[in-house]
């Protein structure tokens, strides 16, 4: 049985790994209606892109894939904060989380 | 700098009335400084060279370089009057309103002198896009004219307006930018410039719609032709006019038709003179159905400034007559009935506007006999009904006649059909006069509760320099006649290779002076 | 004195007239306002005899006097001066127009002595005046027209004078848009004759007028005088556009003298007259205006023979006798229709003069079966009437006579003329013999029948003395004219009328004098004729009053189409302006508001239409837009790598 499929990591796993994070996260943002699961896959999302991000860094050698993965962790914690500070607000207010109920907050 | 100062004085005025803090004293204002743009603009005869076909006072710099548009204005014997015009009705519209107008006084002045800056420059702007600018710009202070102190239709005929206007000036825009390319093509710098736009050589294919000076031509045509209006596209004008207040539908009529029609004589036909040659013949039929079409029309309806409306939309076709006569006749008569129907159809809505303050309605059949009544609103009213009926010694005689005339060489079969337009034109007004003036008094005429009271000094004071001007015109019209003779003598006689030449300021003065020596 | 000094006062003295009456318009005092008209026309008077003396004082090729006062209206070739001409023809108008206007002024004054608008009244009175000498002084085609017009919109205004009622309103707007139509051809005509000759002047036109000659019908010549034509039947009230007159009746008497007998439905005449020279180049147009004068002549005669309305006979009987005028034009007796126009001009105002005075008389009453016997109370208007009425009636040697025999000699023997046009031209004088004896009959002679309550007195002599005026010229105005057949047994009258006119009418072509046989008897004729007829109405209407009434029973269908006037009124009502108006409503209906703006509607739903169509996409679902953004990636980046 060759086993260097699975002792010789490479590039392709990383890849493979990250574009299975993404879907999964994709599919969490389109199909959910919770607006909680809803942030918490599109942090998937993002951290899959910063998979790639890295992955292709290691494997180039170069750094800027490094320096890209902080500017999205940094927004990735900004956008994770606004949205659950309104998410909260308006559970407060409505208590209700389900992501089709915003859409009638307009006017 | 006195055409820049003409066209944006009024933006200044209306700056200062924006801040003026008395709203008491806002119309004074107004009234004030329109009355010094009137005399500024009186200033032009002064240096204005009446023997000159070229392009006077010319004002010219660089706006945009890369696409070689300019601000550059210019006046010439075409535009001269329809300019005086615009500064003429200003303070008349100003001193009309001074008692319609009673909500929001202070947007409207803004709102008329905006649009005074607008129609002035359209006039003047010798740039393609410098004239879009101004062209599309008269269309806000109108909207919000109609639509704010409006009747109660007043949006359907505001959206209806702005439509229909922006539908053509769209088409005009692809035009002008089409137009842009072709000079860069010509002389590799691009331009906007009309004069650059002159020189082109468009090609002309008779006989086939999808030619390139044929399409050209019916851009800006259509575009023109929705403003004058001429008749299958009128229908947005007796909307506007009905649901405009008093000095909307005097400016409208007044002067903004006209920027449709002066269009034909500045752009359409020096820039495509084969196109309009051989889609001569097409106009005049349009001018024609429109004179009888507007005539019939008017003659049945039971509102007056409906009928007056009407009016316009046939005394308009007059004018696309005589323009596409392309004789010196018919190019004068056009002119000159540009002038006439803003003096007298503006003087007609004026004396609406006021019967309409007393009484609250335009309807003829609950009038009657108000010629007992108001001896002198009576007297001026039929003045002006003589005007607009072309009435020998009225201005609107000699107009339509030259018109007339000059269709008559260049089409007699054109002139045998609008000649009824004479005979319809008094049937519809003196039908409508009898109905309103003469017979019993009607019901809002002898209601004893709200006794009608003639016109004040205010109001003679609005219609005597109208009548002044209806008499003028019409006894000598050499006056007005002599300043537009060069120009449209150029006009006729060189359409084919059209090209102002800019006359240089104090050039005649030099001449004069080698002649001394 | 100064030519165009004389010329202004002449022309502008009436204007300055009306401006002063207008300003005054809310006066009452008739007697102020009467005086500064009056006045004002004694001016023009005044300087139109002072002119005229001048004019005979020149050599008789060269009479002439023409003032310029500025250039009117210029452009490219077109131009038109404000220039007046005093010659021989438009003398005896100016003459005629100041010299009648001011009788019939005097006249107003005492007339509309109660009318609360004599201001208005008499400032439209100078109006009238100032633009019937503006058509006759003119030079050119254009400052007629200025006239022309400016005379229609007068008679509106005086027509509707008393505008509270509907009616005199209606009249006066169906006087001006009847005139409109002609002018319209009018228009038309200067058109065709400016594209020919390059000029509208009158001495221009008529020097260039021999070289043309011409017998086809649509040529320049020939359609640009058929179009003047048609608007002097406008104006002039010819078939077919003479409807209006009748009806103008509605205005005040003396201005049914002035404007609608004397002066200007003769503006037509006096238009063709002026162009002789041209008319006399298109032989279909003298046809056709002989033919529809005569025809007038006839056809308002036997209406006027059935109405019961004393102004509105006068009316068909200045009709007839405009016909008359226009059938001397149509055989070339330029002369004879000038002669006829001004004798008519003092026994027509006369008459209508005196019947004001007996509507006045009878306290507004016009309807002639209730008068009758009025000859004791009214004896100075039943004299001057009788004067009136023996001119019209062509009653040697009163005025009428002459003018009218001159025609018919014409009309006989004018190669442009036939015996046809002269049997309708006596059938006319015949029939009108008959209806002016039943009017003098019916009104002065016979029985009383005015009611009981009514007390007819005899007018002021403010009234009274124009009427005597007049009555002397319509005995005397026809002498000046006397024909020479007349003239030689008579010591040799020489015929000043023809002397004075000759320089300025052409002549017919192929014109061969009448011989005096031949004269005499078309004389005898026609007056015996008259006489006839004149002695019948006689025995009917003092007689045998009942006569008529079995007549007109006995041919019921026959009187009673006569009587209510051919329905032509109500023809031109069905066939023209009904159908017009509904052809309006029609065309305002389904045109503009049905098609014209369901069309810009429809194209507006179509726009909606289409955004609606895409609006279903936009549901306001993130989810959904998330998918589409999705989507749109995997498209784009399938797009890009399989490439």
């Amino acid at each position: 049985m060759n086993t260097e499929i699975f002792s010789n990591i490479g590039l392709t796993h990383y890849l493979v790994l990250a574009a299975l994070l993404f879907v999964t996260g994709m599919a969490g943002v389109l199909l959910r209606r919770n607006v909680i699961v809803l942030l918490m896959s599109i942090e998937l999302m993002l951290n899959s892109v910063n998979l790639t991000f890295v992955a292709f860094s290691k494997f180039l050698g170069i750094l800027d894939g490094h320096i890209m993965v902080f500017f999205v962790m940094t927004i990735a914690a900004a956008e994770a904060a606004v949205g659950l500070a309104l998410a909260v607000s308006i559970f407060k207010r409505f208590n209700e989380v389900n992501i089709r109920f915003f859409e009638h907050l307009k006017g | 700098m006195i055409l820049s100062s003409i066209v944006f004085l009024p933006l200044l005025f209306a700056l200062i009335v924006a801040v003026w803090p008395k709203s008491n004293t806002i119309r004074h204002l107004a009234l004030g400084l329109s009355v010094i743009e009137f005399l500024l603009s009186l200033a032009l005869f002064q240096q204005f060279d009446p023997n000159s076909a070229g392009l006077q006072m010319v004002e010219k710099f660089m706006w945009i370089e890369r696409f070689g548009i300019q601000y550059f204005m210019g006046i010439d014997g075409i535009s001269l009057w329809l300019v005086l015009l615009t500064t003429f009705l200003t303070p008349i519209i100003i001193l009309a309103s001074w008692a319609s107008i009673s909500e929001r006084v202070k947007g409207f002045h803004v709102a008329l002198f905006v649009l005074q800056t607008a129609m002035l420059g359209t006039f003047l702007a010798m740039d393609a896009v410098f004239f879009y600018v101004f062209w599309e710009l008269s269309l806000v202070p109108m909207y919000f004219m109609v639509g704010i102190w409006g009747g109660s239709r007043r949006i359907y005929a505001t959206v209806k307006f702005f439509i229909y206007t922006m539908a053509g000036s769209v088409l005009m825009l692809v035009a002008i930018i089409y137009m842009m390319y072709l000079t860069q093509e010509a002389t590799g710098q691009m331009s906007a410039s009309l004069l650059d736009f002159y020189k082109l050589q468009i090609p002309f294919v008779g006989g086939t719609f999808f030619s390139l000076q044929t399409l050209l031509f019916f851009a800006f045509a259509l575009a023109f032709a929705i403003k004058v209006p001429v008749f299958p596209l009128h229908t947005w004008l007796p909307d506007a006019h009905v649901e405009a207040p008093t000095p909307g539908s005097v400016i409208l009529a007044g002067v903004m038709l006209k920027m449709g029609t002066y269009g034909f004589m500045r752009w359409v036909i020096p820039l495509f003179p084969e196109a309009s040659e051989y889609w001569a013949w097409l106009f005049m039929l349009i001018g024609t159905v429109g004179i009888i079409y507007g005539a019939l029309v008017a003659m049945v309806q039971p509102d007056v400034k409906k009928l007056v409306a009407y009016s316009s939309v046939s005394h308009m076709g007059y004018i696309l007559l005589g323009l596409f006569a392309f004789n010196a006749y018919g190019m004068a008569g056009g002119l000159y009935q540009m002038l006439n129907h803003g003096i007298s159809t503006g003087a007609l809505f004026i004396l609406i506007g006021m019967i309409y303050e007393r009484t609250h309605s335009r309807e003829i059949s609950k009038y009657g006999g108000l010629a007992g009544v108001l001896p002198i609103f009576t007297i001026f009213f039929f003045i002006i009904t003589l005007s607009s009926i072309a009435v020998p010694l009225t201005n609107g005689f000699v107009g339509e006649f030259l018109i007339l005339l000059g269709t008559f060489k260049a089409e007699p079969v054109f002139a045998y059909f609008a000649i009824s337009g004479v005979v319809l034109g008094a049937v519809y007004m003196l039908w409508m006069f009898k109905r309103v003036f003469f017979g019993e008094q009607g019901e809002l005429v002898k209601d004893e509760h709200h006794p009608l009271h003639d016109l004040n000094a205010r109001e003679i004071a609005v219609l005597v320099p109208m009548v002044i001007m209806v008499f003028w015109m019409g006894l000598f019209p050499n006056h007005f006649l002599n300043y537009s003779k060069a120009s449209i003598d150029y006009l006729v006689n060189n359409r084919s290779n059209y090209n102002l030449t800019i006359v240089e300021p104090g050039a005649t003065t030099v001449q004069q002076a080698q002649g001394d020596n | 004195m100064n030519h165009s000094l004389l010329m202004a006062l002449l022309i502008l003295s009436p204007f300055v007239g009306f401006l002063i009456n207008g300003f005054r318009y809310k006066k009452h005092s008739a007697n102020l306002a009467g005086v500064i008209a009056t006045t004002a026309i004694a001016i023009s008077f005044i300087s139109a005899i002072l002119l005229v003396i001048d004019v005979v004082a020149m050599p008789s090729e060269a009479r002439k006097i023409a003032v310029t006062f500025f250039e009117w209206m210029a452009v490219d070739k077109f131009k038109i001066n404000a220039g007046f001409v005093v010659d021989q023809i438009s003398s005896i108008m100016i003459l005629v127009i100041t010299g009648v206007g001011t009788l019939i002024h005097l006249f107003s004054i005492g007339y509309m002595h109660h009318d609360k608008g004599a201001a208005k009244y008499f400032a439209y009175l100078n109006l009238f005046i100032f633009n019937m000498l503006l058509l006759v002084l003119g030079d050119s085609l254009l400052v007629m027209f200025v006239g022309w017009e400016g005379v229609g919109l007068c008679s509106y205004l005086l027509i509707g004078f008393w505008f509270t009622d509907k009616e005199k309103a209606a009249a006066g707007m169906k006087a001006f848009i009847t005139n409109r139509v002609g002018d319209a051809a009018f228009l038309l005509g200067m058109f065709v004759l400016f594209m020919t000759f390059g000029t509208l002047n009158f001495s221009e036109l008529n020097a260039l007028a021999p070289t043309v000659a011409e017998a086809s019908w649509l040529g320049a010549v020939t359609l640009g005088t058929l179009f003047l034509f048609i608007g002097a039947t406008g104006k002039s009230a010819q078939i077919p556009l003479y409807v209006w007159l009748p009806d103008a009746m509605a205005g005040p008497t003396p201005v049914s003298a002035l404007i609608h007998a004397a002066t200007m439905v003769t503006a037509g005449v006096y238009m063709i007259v002026r162009l002789n020279p041209l008319f006399i180049m298109a032989p279909n147009t003298m046809m056709v205006i002989a033919i529809i004068g005569a025809a007038t002549a006839v056809f308002a005669a036997t209406i006027g023979m059935t109405q019961w309305d004393i102004k509105k006979v006068l009316a068909y009987s200045t009709v007839s006798q405009l016909g008359y005028m226009f059938l001397a034009c149509g055989v070339g007796a330029f002369g004879a229709a000038m002669f006829h126009l001004m004798t008519h001009a003092f026994f027509k105002a006369l008459m209508f003069l005196g019947s004001g005075s007996v509507i006045h008389a009878m306290h507004e009453e016009q309807d002639i079966r209730k008068m009758g016997g009025l000859k004791k109370y009214l004896p100075i208007t039943h004299v001057t009437f009788l004067l009136g009425w023996l001119a019209i009636i062509g009653v040697p040697p009163f005025a009428g006579f002459f003018s009218k025999d001159e025609i018919l000699a014409y009309a006989f023997n004018s190669p442009l003329g036939s015996p046809v046009l002269w049997v309708c031209g006596a059938l006319g004088a015949t029939l009108t013999a008959f209806y002016m004896t039943r009017l003098m009959a019916l009104t002065f002679w016979g029985k009383s029948r005015v009611p009981s309550h009514v007390h007819p007195h005899e007018s002021p002599a403010l009234m009274t003395i124009p009427l005597i005026v007049l009555a002397v010229l319509s005995v005397v105005g026809g002498w000046i004219g006397i024909p020479h057949v007349i003239g030689e047994h008579l010591g040799h009258i020489p015929n000043v009328w023809e002397h004075w006119l000759h320089p300025v009418i052409s002549p017919i072509p192929g014109w061969q004098a009448i011989d005096a046989t031949t004269e005499w008897t078309l004389m005898g004729v026609s007056v015996g004729l008259a006489t006839i007829s004149a002695v019948v109405a006689y025995q009917f209407y003092v007689k045998s009053p009942e006569t008529p009434k079995k007549i007109a029973e006995s041919i019921k269908p026959v009187y009673n189409f006569v009587y209510n006037k051919y329905f032509v009124d109500e023809a031109y009502f069905g066939a023209i302006i009904n159908p017009l108006v509904n052809l309006s409503r029609s065309t305002w209906y389904y045109v503009d508001v049905n098609f014209i703006d369901k069309m810009t509607y429809w194209a507006g739903d179509l726009m909606r239409g289409m955004g609606s169509m895409v609006r279903s996409t936009q549901t306001g679902n993130m989810q959904q837009y998330a998918m589409y953004i999705g989507i749109g990636v995997v498209v784009a980046l399938s797009f890009v790598i399989m490439r």
